[in-house]
């Protein structure tokens, strides 16, 4: 089937695209992106007329979600986390290896990529564990994990264990060009840390995690990178030394990208004490930093040096959020709130262009992954994602699609939104709320 | 006196449903309650040491650790009152097991209790429970976060003593970064316009501690000198294990309230812990047992201050609680 997009503003950085543009679909292709492209070239088709201030971008990618799958299913299944990313925009998620048994063998990755098929919305990229069952002692089968589909490595939830297995996994990971993706903490530094360390986990009685402990595992993969010539790809950055170190290692040609999740460029850890003092939504690994933190990330992402904006989408349920702060598992859902912060808090606020948001949350992780996606060329697979930029979003956690509600942001309001996700052609989602005249096509 | 009807007390009470910590009452507040425990201490005095405040409310006290002063000093003031009192002790250890803090609150809320006193090893354990219970929550000891009847005894003592707090120097020397009772003395002192000096070796001080208003110092020396008031903190020891100091001896030697150490502050100085000491660790015996020493006197206000907190949160000329 075809289907003509008429009338909206199309985004598309790689092809050097910003303007009022049609875009004609065929099948599950892109077919032509042009000025006022005749409705005839849809014929037998569907032409859509976006409302005035409708965006057409490449479909969104997160590089970082837990979709939890196989073990911890009353968190998240595949079915519930790509029904999340779809009403968050996302066309493509790669989603963490740290489920139960842990991603470390083909057969796990084939499970989740049969689940993900049966699902059928958006598409995912599984990532495999860097060593056997995450344990940081021997390195998993990871050429039959790409094999089997993988993307990319990494012991997520844990750092790599030692300097040696980074090492290896770097060298080892570069004979496919496949990056190694680093959960950055040294554990002795975090300790029974729960939350950042200083003025205000010093006054509320929590533990502290410095973020040095991050910078430190950071620095230490970057040398090892800049030594073997692998790609080490930072994940949830946190702390304006890593940062630093991130810049650092750039400037000397090394292969290192990063990624900042937007809680860690909008909030602090003054949302420890208010408006809920000990609030488990506000605990997350690495935790929520100081301003200087958070400021930094928006220097990085405003000046470049961050490449990606992923979630880290981390569905726990809510009987093990609804304990003792410091007993409460580190994460907070991710998928739903992206979009509308990243385009309120970085686009409307001035540190980024709409381009620049898209390169960061489509081309880049694109890039990065070595997957398809991140550009409207002619050809290239229809996975769009229509913004909607001045539409007036308020989180409601009891209508997040994800199956578990752990936001710190419930009640927020941001200005921006999603219209529509298109994956492989198909409608998977269309908000009702935008005014577009399309219907969503189910699974 | 009659010993049926209870000492005068100012007709205002707290307007909370419960005591989490110092950081939530304004000056006036805690003046209240160190007013009114000044009447409750008068009670401790009598032979009947009872009056009928809070005949027919029930107070739970839940522990979650061990504990023998706090857990006593709140028996005695709940009986004192009048209230029916009854002790749930839970070993941390069990629950891990099996039911969780807020299940466990919920069955005890079903029994329609009026207050919940409870000491839990995790910060902000209090602030949760608050949020889900209509029975009024008292802190008394939440992890490393707040002890705010221990701060409010403290500084009963000290106004005993001294007759003031505004303007004293006032020395905290000992394990900073894992005690409650810093956190919670340092809010009520500083609140009250007291000059607080915390000492410590530094992998013992929090990180921007000076943000709560405290000047902090690793020379005992420097903290102790002129000091009004030295309140020394327990080492606990385990704290070797965790490489914040190589040793007692050394730590006794470096850190601990000698005679000679006392020497440098006031000539009417008093000497406090929150108990239990270590002899030889944080303080020497001839300090503790010496003239200076108010150790045994903060036990006995103890009971006084709860028996205000308890009256003016459940029994207060105002405040009814739901249940």
């Amino acid at each position: 089937m075809k289907r003509l997009l008429k009338g909206g503003r199309v985004v598309d950085p790689v092809n050097g695209l910003d303007g009022q543009f049609d875009v004609l679909i065929d099948g599950d292709r892109i077919a032509r992106v042009g000025a006022d492209l005749p409705a005839s070239l849809a014929e037998g088709g569907e032409v859509v007329s976006l409302p005035a201030g409708l965006v057409v971008c490449p479909g969104l990618i997160d590089m970082h979600v837990h979709l939890r799958e196989p073990g911890q299913e009353h968190k998240e299944t595949v079915a519930t986390g790509v029904r999340s990313a779809v009403a968050g925009g996302f066309t493509a998620v790669a989603c963490m290896p740290n489920t139960n048994p842990v991603n470390d063998t083909a057969g796990v990755t084939r499970l989740i990529l049969q689940k993900a098929a049966e699902a059928n919305l958006a598409r995912v990229y599984p990532i495999g564990a860097v060593s056997r069952g995450q344990k940081g002692e021997e390195l998993a089968d990871i050429a039959e994990l790409r094999a089997a589909g993988c993307v990319a490595v990494t012991d997520d939830g844990h750092p790599i264990a030692t300097a040696l297995l980074a090492r290896r996994a770097l060298e080892y990971t570069s004979m496919f060009g496949m990056p190694v993706i680093e959960h950055c903490e040294d554990p002795t530094l975090k300790g029974d840390g729960c939350a950042h360390e200083g003025p205000r986990a010093s006054e509320l009685g929590l533990r502290g995690i410095p973020g040095v402990a991050e910078a430190i595992t950071a620095s230490r993969d970057i040398l090892l990178a800049e030594m073997t010539g692998g790609h080490v790809h930072i994940a949830h950055m946190s702390a304006w030394t890593t940062l630093e170190a991130v810049r650092q290692g750039k400037s000397r040609g090394v292969k290192v990208t990063c990624e900042v999740a937007p809680h860690h460029f909008t909030l602090t850890d003054e949302l420890l004490a208010a408006p809920i003092p000990f609030d488990t939504n506000a605990k997350m690994n690495p935790p929520l930093r100081e301003a200087r933190d958070r400021d930094a990330m928006l220097d990085g992402i405003r000046d470049g040096s961050v490449d990606v904006i992923a979630t880290d989408h981390a569905p726990h349920h809510y009987d093990e959020k609804h304990v003792e702060f410091d007993r409460a598992p580190f994460g907070i859902v991710g998928l739903e709130t992206a979009v509308p912060i990243a385009i309120d808090r970085l686009v409307h606020a001035g540190v980024v262009s709409l381009s620049r948001m898209v390169e960061l949350m489509s081309v880049n992780p694109a890039r990065i992954l070595n997957v398809p996606g991140g550009s409207l060329a002619e050809g290239q697979p229809a996975d769009i994602t229509i913004l909607a930029p001045d539409l007036e979003v308020t989180i409601d956690r009891a209508r997040l699609q994800s199956k578990s509600k752990n936001t710190p942001y419930d009640g927020w309001t941001f200005r921006g939104g999603v219209a529509a996700t298109i994956v492989g052609g198909r409608a998977v989602f269309v908000n009702s709320a935008a005014g577009l005249a399309m219907e969503a096509e189910g699974a | 006196m009659d010993p049926t009807v209870a000492p005068a007390a100012p007709l205002t009470g707290l307007r909370h449903k419960d005591l989490l910590g110092i950081a939530g009452l304004t000056p006036e507040e805690v003046v209240l309650i160190l007013d009114t425990a000044e009447a409750m201490k008068e009670v401790g005095q009598r032979a009947i040491k009872k009056v009928p405040t809070l005949r027919g409310k029930t107070i739970v006290n839940l522990f979650f650790e061990a504990s023998t002063r706090t857990r006593t000093s709140f028996e005695i003031a709940e009986k004192r009152l009048s209230a029916d009192t009854l002790n749930v002790a839970i070993a941390t250890s069990s629950v891990t097991k099996g039911e969780t803090l807020v299940d466990t609150a919920m069955n005890i809320e079903a029994m329609a209790p009026s207050m919940i006193v409870l000491r839990h090893a995790s910060s902000g354990a209090c602030h949760l429970l608050a949020r889900i219970c209509r029975a009024g929550i008292v802190n008394a000891g939440d992890g490393l976060h707040e002890h705010p009847t221990q701060a409010l005894l403290d500084a009963f003592t000290i106004r005993e003593r001294k007759g003031r707090i505004a303007g004293l120097k006032v020395a905290i020397v000992g394990d900073l970064l894992h005690s409650r009772v810093l956190r919670s003395n340092v809010r009520l002192l500083t609140k009250l316009g007291a000059d607080v000096w915390v000492c410590g070796p530094r992998t013992l001080i929090p990180v921007g501690i000076e943000a709560l208003g405290v000047r902090a110092t690793t020379r005992v020396d420097e903290a102790v000198e002129g000091a009004d008031v030295v309140m020394m903190l327990r080492i606990q020891l385990e704290r070797m294990q965790g490489a914040f100091f190589p040793s007692l001896r050394e730590y006794f030697t470096t850190f601990g309230m000698t005679e000679a150490r006392v020497a440098r502050a006031k000539d009417d100085v008093i000497i406090m812990h929150p108990g239990p000491i270590n002899r030889g660790v944080e303080i020497a015996s001839e300090v503790a047992d010496g003239p200076f020493s108010v150790i045994l006197d903060q036990v006995a206000n103890g009971v006084a201050v709860r028996m205000a907190v308890l009256y003016l949160l459940a029994g207060g000329a105002e405040h009814e609680t739901a249940a």
